[in-house]
């Protein structure tokens, strides 16, 4: 092969950019470590996605620092400033019994990264597992984890957490685990369709004749390539799940009053949302941009995860 | 002494009305440190022989025995610790998220062999491959250089046998000598035996002493290259293989390499 | 014949600009081209398909192209929109590529494939076209035209696939024909009778053939002219029939490199690359 001619135009870089970036790695770690560099240098040059990232970061901060930036406790009620339109006093107005929107939404960011964050770190390692071992296996293995994911597929995600929610009660934690029993077939299917396609690769053909056991194989050479795409979906289901959550708060089987959650909070503020709507916009406008954040994030991991980008 | 014999061997595709016979009564042998081709063209069944060897296919009829004793259809550990294998396509046959040293450090760890470390050195100096490229990934690599970490990797094992499964067809003629090379002094240095299948009479005669002729799933014809290069071939199909690889390549016997005539002579009218 | 060369390429120069990095895959190539079977040989990274497509105007749309000058006939290539791009790819300059698998469209069978062409560029009935398509099976040498002209492309072999593939290229009576690599995928007995059939069809039409492959034996059998390209440069340009007195390096190490049947040998040379030939060819003449 002929390397074609490369020519540099840049200038001399600094010590831990030539370390990152230098031909000759010398461990693992640095090597991927390098990997991960290449694929951040990627996702930066996507303006959308670096959107998406910084309103993610953004939600982040307003979780650690509600405290800090709350200007009233988001549960303390005072009739007689209820449904109070915006002012100095408080910011997004208060709501039917005199709570300071503004803080409620500021809280009710906790509530949502936390089932975000649940859901996600239930959902993935399932999918995974299921899908890769019913995909590399085949056969009969392959029948039945598929069709016991058939039968959760069969139901529509809300109603099926609705179900849930309502046998095991309302409340956040139930909430969470309502989500993410809707929310895994879908990644075991993408896993499944991955684990199917480099089965038959003459790279898991030499780990096979290396006398490498099924579990093995499946553990650490199957998932790993069906890994990137499984992080994308569950990022881009993230959007889904907050909606979830927002629907199951909004019909009462979520977050319980008085803990603030933005699906709850809409489903008080509708019935006052003609005359006072703030009391509806305030955390709708936040589920719309934080669901909006996830999908801009996922696309643009998927651009960067792609297997086909070097 | 025969270190790779096969009987009779039968693999068929498919059941009832679809069954297809893919490789029909198939017997040959090798000598221990010999090199031994299967050639023919696509769809012939010398792939189908390879990968039932390697143990990728368990469904056969016939005997495969290794230093003479029968191997089981499932194999065992012990059977991938002696005998391993070199696939086509350099691109497909390394795991794209594992670096080089992972990969071939992968098959010590599963024979729970001593000095694993310094193993993955030998073998990819052994490939001609420096300790630079250890921490590297495929996608860093070019198509020689990944054909040799799969060597590499291959001989990780320290096995007696290597399956060739057309290890060069993928490779620019330049890398194809090298790689060549690199196979014909491994098994000098290391006393392998090679079973290698290819399309390429020229590549096979140049790496195998004796070789065989598959059509159509059965084997033709068994040649040592000494007749191939006088072209005593007896069977159409060697004979329409050899005619080709000639007037595509280098000629045939006798005509030298200078002043040889170009095969396709209606030179489509030249401008003046 | 015209003395005008159909096809002439003046100092091409091809780069892909990155991040850090700019690659230069084609510096400087310059060729004409008559009605004549002309190779470009180089290995994988040599620039020689980067080439062939720039003919097309084929490239990614990152790469950035200069060239002197860039003629079909008296049409000047690089002043054309795309629009009348269009209208010259294919209609007067055709292309066959090397796997027939992925330039047929998978989802329509063969046939229609090829009527589709005479539809687009002759401008005559369905049922003509049909006609039409069937003897170009025919001259394509498939046996049973009227049975391959509905199966889909993944009902045909590889080599079938590449003779509809050439029917499709010729339909439209081209000019000029690139055809990239367009056997490597295939058995050697099947690349022979292709490259006979290739020949015989080029012969009859007066074609000029730009033949882009790495296989320097292939062309050398088969082309009038071969251009030998390493990194992106012409390194030398010979007649086939003379190729065994070629004087560069690379070319003669490229030959050399190949395992014969007839004339065994303990180890093939490998061959030593030298950084000089892949200096600026242009500054090396100052």
């Amino acid at each position: 092969m002929t390397h074609p001619t490369i020519v540099s135009h840049t200038r001399p870089l600094p010590r831990w950019r030539r370390w990152l970036e230098t031909d000759t790695p010398e461990s693992v770690r640095h090597a991927a470590f390098q990997e991960s560099w290449t694929k951040v240098q990627h996702f930066r040059s996507q303006t959308l996605g670096m959107i998406g990232f910084w309103l993610l970061m953004a939600l982040l901060f307003v979780v650690i620092a509600a405290p800090l930036l709350a200007t009233h406790d988001p549960n303390v009620q005072d009739l007689s400033q209820r449904l109070m339109p915006p002012s100095s006093e408080n910011w997004f107005g208060t709501d039917h019994l005199g709570r300071d929107v503004y803080s409620r939404v500021i809280y009710g960011a906790r509530t949502t990264l936390r089932i975000a964050v649940l859901v996600a770190v239930i959902v993935a390692p399932i999918g995974l597992i299921i899908g890769a071992t019913a995909g590399y296996l085949g056969g009969i293995a392959d029948e039945v984890l598929m069709r016991i994911t058939d039968i959760f597929l069969a139901f529509p995600g809300l109603i099926l957490a609705l179900g849930f929610a309502a046998a095991l009660g309302p409340g956040i934690n139930n909430a969470i685990i309502a989500i993410a029993l809707t929310a895994w077939p879908p990644i075991a299917r993408l896993a499944r369709a991955e684990a199917l396609t480099i089965r038959q690769s003459d790279y898991i053909a030499a780990v096979r004749l290396q006398g490498e056991t099924s579990f093995r194989i499946i553990t650490r050479q199957v998932i790993p390539i069906c890994l990137p795409s499984v992080t994308v979906r569950v990022t881009l289901n993230m959007a889904g799940v907050i909606l979830t959550a927002a629907g199951l708060g909004f019909l009462g089987l979520g977050a319980q009053p008085p803990h603030a959650e933005w699906g709850a909070m809409v489903a008080v503020g509708r019935q006052f949302m003609f005359d006072f709507p703030w009391v509806v916009s305030a955390p709708g406008i936040a589920i719309a941009v934080i669901s909006l954040a996830f999908n801009l994030f996922g696309d643009a991991l998927r651009d960067t995860l792609d297997p086909r980008i070097a | 002494m025969i270190e790779l014999s096969v009987e009779n061997l039968v693999i068929e595709f498919g059941a009832d009305r679809t069954l297809v016979r893919a490789v029909n009564d198939v017997s040959f042998e090798i000598e221990r440190g010999a090199c031994y081709g299967l050639v023919g063209e696509s769809g012939c069944g010398k792939s189908t022989v390879l990968r039932a060897m390697a143990g990728l296919n368990s469904r056969y009829a016939g005997t495969i025995s290794l230093s003479g004793e029968v191997v089981r259809p499932k194999r065992d550990k012990s059977y991938y610790k002696r005998v391993q294998m070199v696939f086509q396509d350099p691109y497909g046959s390394l795991h794209p998220r594992k670096t080089v040293y992972s990969q071939i450090l992968n098959p010590m760890l599963v024979h729970r062999m001593p000095n694993t470390e310094r193993g993955v050195d030998q073998a990819l100096e052994a490939v001609g491959l420096g300790a630079s490229f250890r921490f590297r990934y495929p996608h860093q690599l070019s198509g020689g250089q990944r054909q040799r970490v799969a060597i590499a990797r291959a001989l990780a094992l320290e096995p007696e046998v290597l399956l060739l499964d057309e290890p060069t067809s993928a490779l620019d003629v330049s890398v194809q000598a090298e790689i060549l090379n690199l196979l014909a002094d491994l098994r000098a240095e290391k006393g392998l035996t090679y079973l290698m299948v290819s399309h390429d009479l020229a590549v096979i005669t140049h790496l195998c002493e004796r070789l065989a002729v598959m059509d159509g799933g059965k084997m033709v014809e068994e040649l040592t290259r000494e007749q191939l290069a006088r072209s005593e071939t007896q069977h159409p199909a060697t004979q329409r293989l050899l005619k080709a690889t000639e007037e595509l390549g280098e000629g045939a016997l006798g005509e030298t390499d200078f002043g040889m005539a170009p095969t396709f002579q209606t030179n489509s009218g030249r401008s003046q | 014949m015209s003395r005008q060369p159909l096809l002439s390429v003046r100092d091409l120069r091809i780069s892909f600009p990155g991040r850090h990095s700019t690659v230069e895959a084609v510096r400087g190539v310059s060729f004409e081209l008559g009605s004549e079977k002309l190779g470009i040989v180089g290995e994988s990274g040599s620039g020689k398909s980067v080439t062939g497509r720039a003919v097309m105007k084929l490239l990614p749309s990152i790469a950035r192209m200069t060239a002197e000058e860039m003629r079909f006939g008296d049409r000047d290539l690089l002043t054309l929109s795309e629009s009348e791009m269009c209208a010259i790819r294919g209609r007067h300059i055709a292309m066959i590529l090397q796997d027939p698998k992925y330039s047929l469209n998978p989802v329509v069978p063969v046939g229609h494939q090829i009527t589709e062409t005479y539809l687009r560029h002759a401008k005559v009935s369905k049922r003509a076209a049909r006609e039409a398509a069937l003897a170009m099976l025919d001259a394509v040498k498939i046996r049973n035209p009227e049975r391959v002209f509905d199966q889909y492309p993944h009902e045909v072999s590889g080599g079938m696939g590449q003779r509809v593939m050439i029917a499709i290229m010729l339909a439209a009576e081209p000019s000029v024909l690139i055809a990239d690599e367009p056997t490597s995928a295939l058995d050697v007995t099947v690349r022979f009778e292709i490259m006979q059939l290739l020949d015989e069809l080029i012969a009859q039409r007066q074609l000029g053939v730009l033949f882009i492959s790495h296989d320097l034996n292939l062309v050398r059998r088969f082309c009038d002219r071969v251009l030998i390209m390493y990194a992106g440069q012409v390194v030398e340009t010979i007649d086939a029939a003379r190729i065994d007195e070629a004087q560069h390096p690379y070319t003669r190490g490229l030959l050399n490199s190949m395992p014969r049947i007839h004339a065994p040998r303990e180890r093939l040379p490998a061959l030593a690359r030298d950084a000089a030939w892949s200096k600026d060819l242009r500054e090396v003449k100052r």
